[in-house]
């Protein structure tokens, strides 16, 4: 399991907005690098990432080769329920990692 | 007077002594490396217009805060944001970036809603070369709006071997 790092506040006013960070550890391989015989390396990265909000969609976001190892992702929602926040990264090669987090809101 | 004349075939030879080694080494290295695949600003194109469709494409609006000058290419701060109520009826719904250079354009694609409260994403990402990276934002009514950022890269991403 790949170690995920989730940074949202655990307590928010209603109607605010908040900033939600992630960070999940992958080497994003592209598939375009040469390995030392020469050969490509085979592409192995994180394709899509998917943020609920008590299991309603709030963000979404396909990856490609071009983001940075270890993908770092910053955004934005409105606190309008107590709940959990639950994130969801899917890959290559069957990678699959999940990470959740309580928020109270009054 | 007989050095003088010693010094250019000395330099000479070791010109040509130097251009053999290197035309040799060119020719060992050429067919073990892998050709870099690039996206042209042609696959750029195309990759916007899969997007975008036939809907015209506005300039403005999508900011890019990425910085001018990247030593490193393998992560480079990137931050796009729109100007946008986020409201039920009128809201961002989702951005996209591309780039020029890489060996492939796509970069990032986010979906957003009115629930996002502020239509704004960071993240780090690659850059092969130095050159121009497009956000287009799609707007709740169609719309499109892009804006473009130029960036240099000290060292680039991706290509080099391990």
């Amino acid at each position: 399991m790949a170690r995920a790092l989730i940074n949202a506040p655990a307590k928010a006013k209603r109607g605010d907005i908040i900033e939600i960070k992630t960070l999940i550890s992958h080497n994003m391989e592209t598939g375009f690098r040469p390995d030392n015989t020469g050969k490509a390396v085979p592409r192995d990265i994180i394709t899509d990432f998917i943020c609920k909000y008590n299991g309603q969609e709030i963000f979404r976001a396909e990856l490609f080769p071009a983001i940075a190892a270890n993908p770092f992702l910053t955004f934005y929602t409105v606190a309008t329920e107590s709940g959990t926040l639950s994130f969801e990264w899917t890959g290559d090669n069957g990678f699959t990692a999940t990470e959740s987090v309580d928020i109270t809101v009054e | 007077m007989t050095r003088d004349d010693d010094m250019p075939q000395a330099t000479r030879r070791r010109f040509l002594i130097e251009a053999a080694t290197l035309a040799g080494a060119v020719g060992i290295a050429l067919p073990l490396a892998v050709k870099p695949a690039s996206a042209t600003p042609e696959s750029m194109r195309a990759a916007i217009r899969k997007v975008v469709g036939e809907a015209p494409l506005n300039k403005g609006r999508v900011k890019i805060d990425v910085p001018p000058l990247i030593e490193n290419g393998n992560a480079v701060p990137l931050t796009i944001s729109c100007e946008s109520p986020m409201t039920a009826g009128d809201y961002v719904k989702a951005i996209h970036v591309f780039s020029e250079k890489n060996p492939q354009p796509n970069i990032v694609g986010v979906q957003l809603g009115p629930r996002s409260g502020r239509a704004a994403v960071s993240t780090r990402i690659r850059l092969a070369d130095s050159q121009k990276v497009i956000a287009i934002a799609q707007m709740s009514d169609g719309s499109f709006w892009s804006n473009e950022a130029e960036v240099i890269v000290t060292l680039a991403a991706c290509l080099e071997g391990v």
